[in-house]
């Protein structure tokens, strides 16, 4: 079998051609493996060769950067490469914002496997983790002879269409896409060492860092309930009796509107809950626990409330992610603006 | 407390006429177990099956797993309060049949619900496709008692029949022993422990109502306070499952005999650390009693003068705020906690994977995300049913396929993403 070609992208400093004063020499390219590129070369083997290196100021990369883009993107494609590698970066900034958008342009225009590397805390990480796989690397190029085998192997995986693991397994920064894999030991000895090495003040590496989560600020509170139309939507998944959407009883993938034209009440012969996260007995014995239509229909005939709007909207909560349920929030508001909806009560379980 | 496990390795179950371990094969006899099994008025049916690891064999639903295991000596018997009358066990001997289950099992949706595959991509998954299993499978009369009457006859047969299966492991010679000592207070501040850190384990347990129960000493565990015990106690059966919606990430009775948490800060006990004790904490849906249950965790944590924590939970999404606010409040007194939780991250991986988080818990260990969707082919025996696979937790309609696949959630696989850290699955 033939190797895989594969085209190296590296900043003026790695070429050795100079430090900042050459910072703003435009792009070149040259044959064959140049300065890191023989560390990829070693780490590639039988399987890939680097067949040509593109330089690039990094001044003049960020400086120029639609035609920096389309003028290397243009020497890639010469070359009918396999693989497309950028750096690696390490701590340095604008090296990193090159990696990470050449290998992002490469991915997404010319639908190579790319890959690039870069220490964490470089600002190219933030800003492309989730766009494209890198490697995350130590600081300094000291570590490029640990960096280019790693990143040699995730290339090698792409181009021959193998799935990649998780972050953890495949040394690539977290690219915000949660992977399963099986770890050398239990969870029950890991967390014992986590807890032993955060007693002792030594590092370690939680499994799962805290999200941030999108907070929703209320609307300005309703002076007149008199004078409005208000609609009953639940995450406790009152449904029809038989459940006639199949709702999942957990991770949900759709919601139900259902027309309460004259219901009065939510009766055990009508309605059941399809959710399978809580204790469904009673609910099931009276679904106006969970959407109560029977006091908003009191509420509608005392006045205190204009009126109930006649569809509910529901879906299970239970275990269900958080993009589907946005999902369903924008169409389900979609639909109660368009019926002049004025406020909702969401109930929950 | 000081409590030896004696363990009887089992290397197969064969049916015969008799019962009795035999060259570490369990010989049951069928129609004799079954008989007290059938005397509850609410099982209408009952039959045992064998599933030996590697076989083409799918258990589902699946109410429970239990460990057969027998008090030799010390106070008390098996599941004290649940099957035994009430008495403090946790010291002494019991011996342990190491390598079986006693598996419940039966088309009753709604309380039971789990699948375990013997073999296949399925079995990687569940810990229980390694063991050999006695399964009891049962089906409900339909006499209009309640949902709660029927999980009460279901997870009674299992223990019991658990106990009986056990106690044929009294008279024998066990392969291994082990010993776990907990120390009293006054013990923990002895010469060779005063030096090492001071650490315990927070057991969070389900306790959100039907299906979704544990319960301590035959004591529900939604009506408790949090409160302390011996890490042996849960070896010889104090905490029982009642729970297995959403089986990946609900504690079978198994995982509560075998707790790994227990096991591995007992191995450092002494040595890196000092495992002064064990407090258990419920899940209960109202949040005055999620404050109230923290509240008393921390200050049993105070009480213990504790240096750090590991808190495992139980379940997912509503349990997510126990699990922060247990974290918080650990962490605002100084005692470095680390959670073990696991994740409902979407199919794609692509959302947040808990319903609660906050800054201080910086030490997570995770069970895996539970949405990863996953196809379990055809197996050539199902012991109990596949009817309602559409609609168990994780699965959806059209799961179950023509050719008897299954396209569902990891979520349906009974234990998959254990929160006590059982398993080796984790996910970055």
């Amino acid at each position: 079998m033939s190797k895989f070609r594969v085209v190296h992208y590296i900043n003026q400093f790695f070429a050795q051609i100079g430090g900042e004063e050459k910072a703003d020499i435009p792009p070149e390219k040259r044959e064959g493996a140049v300065g890191p590129g023989l560390a990829f070369n070693k780490a590639f083997g039988d399987e890939a060769e680097v067949v040509s290196t593109i330089v690039c100021g990094d001044s003049w990369f960020n400086e120029n950067l639609e035609e920096a883009k389309n003028t290397i993107l243009d020497m890639i494609r010469e070359e009918k490469p396999d693989i497309f590698i950028a750096g690696p970066a390490f701590n340095a900034g604008r090296y990193g914002v090159a990696c990470g958008s050449i290998t992002e342009a490469v991915k997404t225009e010319l639908g190579i496997p790319a890959v690039t590397g870069m220490y964490i805390e470089n600002p190219g990480a933030d800003m492309f983790r989730e766009k494209v796989y890198i490697i995350e690397t130590k600081n300094s190029a000291a570590d490029m002879r640990k960096a280019a085998p790693k990143m040699a192997k995730l290339a090698l995986k792409l181009a021959k269409g193998e799935e990649v693991g998780a972050s953890a397994e495949d040394d690539y920064i977290p690219n915000g896409i949660r992977k399963n894999f099986f770890e050398k030991k239990r969870g029950s000895q890991r967390a014992v060492d986590m807890l032993l090495a955060k007693i002792n003040g030594k590092p370690y590496t939680t499994e799962y860092p805290m999200p941030d989560f999108d907070r929703v600020d209320p609307q300005p509170a309703i002076k007149d309930l008199s004078k409005v139309t208000i609609a009953l939507v639940t995450s406790g998944g009152i449904v029809p009796k038989g459940n006639p959407d199949h709702i999942e009883s957990s991770s949900a993938t759709k919601f139900g509107e259902y027309d309460i034209t004259g219901v009065d009440d939510l009766t055990a012969d009508g309605y059941e809950t399809a959710h399978g996260g809580y204790d469904p007995v009673y609910a099931n014995e009276d679904a106006d626990r969970v959407v109560p239509v029977d006091v908003m229909r009191e509420f509608e005939r005392e006045g205190v409330i204009g009126k109930l709007h006649n569809k509910f909207y529901s879906t299970t909560g239970n275990g269900t992610a958080v993009a589907s349920s946005k999902k369903f929030a924008e169409e389900i508001a979609k639909r109660l603006i368009a019926d002049e909806v004025d406020a909702v009560l969401l109930t929950s379980t | 407390m000081k409590l030896e496990l004696g363990y009887i390795d089992i290397k197969g179950i064969r049916f015969d006429d008799y019962n009795a371990i035999e060259d570490g094969v369990l010989v049951v006899d069928p129609d004799e177990l079954v008989k007290p099994v059938l005397e509850d008025e609410l099982i209408k049916s009952a039959h045992f099956e064998i599933a030996t690891p590697g076989e083409s064999i799918r258990i589902t639903p699946v109410k429970d797993v239990i460990e057969p295991r027998v008090k030799v000596e010390g106070p008390g018997e098996i599941f004290p309060g649940m099957i035994a009358k009430v008495d403090t066990v946790g010291s002494g001997r019991t011996h342990v049949m190491r390598g079986m289950a006693v598996v419940t099992a039966g088309p009753i949706v709604g309380f039971q619900e789990g699948i375990i595959d013997m073999t296949g991509p399925g079995a990687d998954y569940t810990p229980f496709s390694q063991l050999h299993n006695l399964v009891l499978v049962m089906e409900m009369e339909d006499s209009g008692a309640s949902a709660h009457e029927y999980e009460k006859a279901a997870r009674m047969a299992g223990l019991a029949t658990a106990v009986r299966v056990g106690e044929l492991a009294r008279e024998l010679e066990p392969d291994e022993i082990e010993v776990f000592e907990t120390p009293t207070i006054a013990q923990s501040y002895s010469d060779e422990l005063k030096d090492l850190p001071r650490v315990a384990y927070v057991m969070m347990l389900q306790s959100q109502g039907l299906l979704h129960d544990t319960y301590v000493y035959g004591v529900d565990v939604k009506r408790t306070l949090t409160t302390m015990l011996s890490a042996t106690e849960v070896m010889d059966g104090a905490i029982v499952s009642g729970n297995c919606v959403s089986a990946c990430d609900k504690n079978t009775t198994y995982h509560h005999l075998n707790n790994p948490v227990i096991q591995d800060l007992f191995k450092q006990h002494g040595k890196t650390l000092n495992f002064v004790g064990t407090i258990i904490t419920n899940e209960n849906v109202y949040l005055a009693d999620k404050l109230r249950s923290s509240d008393w965790t921390a200050k049993l944590a105070g009480f213990l003068s504790l240096d750090a924590a590991i808190v495992s939970q139980e379940g997912f999404g509503n349990p997510d705020t126990d699990l922060i606010l247990n974290c918080k409040k650990l962490e605002a007194q100084g005692i470095k906690t680390v959670i073990i939780t696991d994740e409902y991250a979407g199919q794609d991986g692509k959302s947040q994977s808990l319903a609660d988080a906050d800054p201080a818990a910086d030490a997570v260990v995770t069970g895996g995300n539970a949405n990863q969707p996953i196809v379990l082919p055809p197996m050539d025996c199902v012991i109990g049913t596949l009817d309602y696979v559409d609609k168990i937790a994780g699965g959806h309609d059209g799961s179950l396929r023509p050719d008897g696949s299954i396209e569902a959630e990891l979520q349906v696989i009974t234990g998959a993403t254990n929160e006590m850290g059982f398993n080796r699955l984790s996910a970055r």
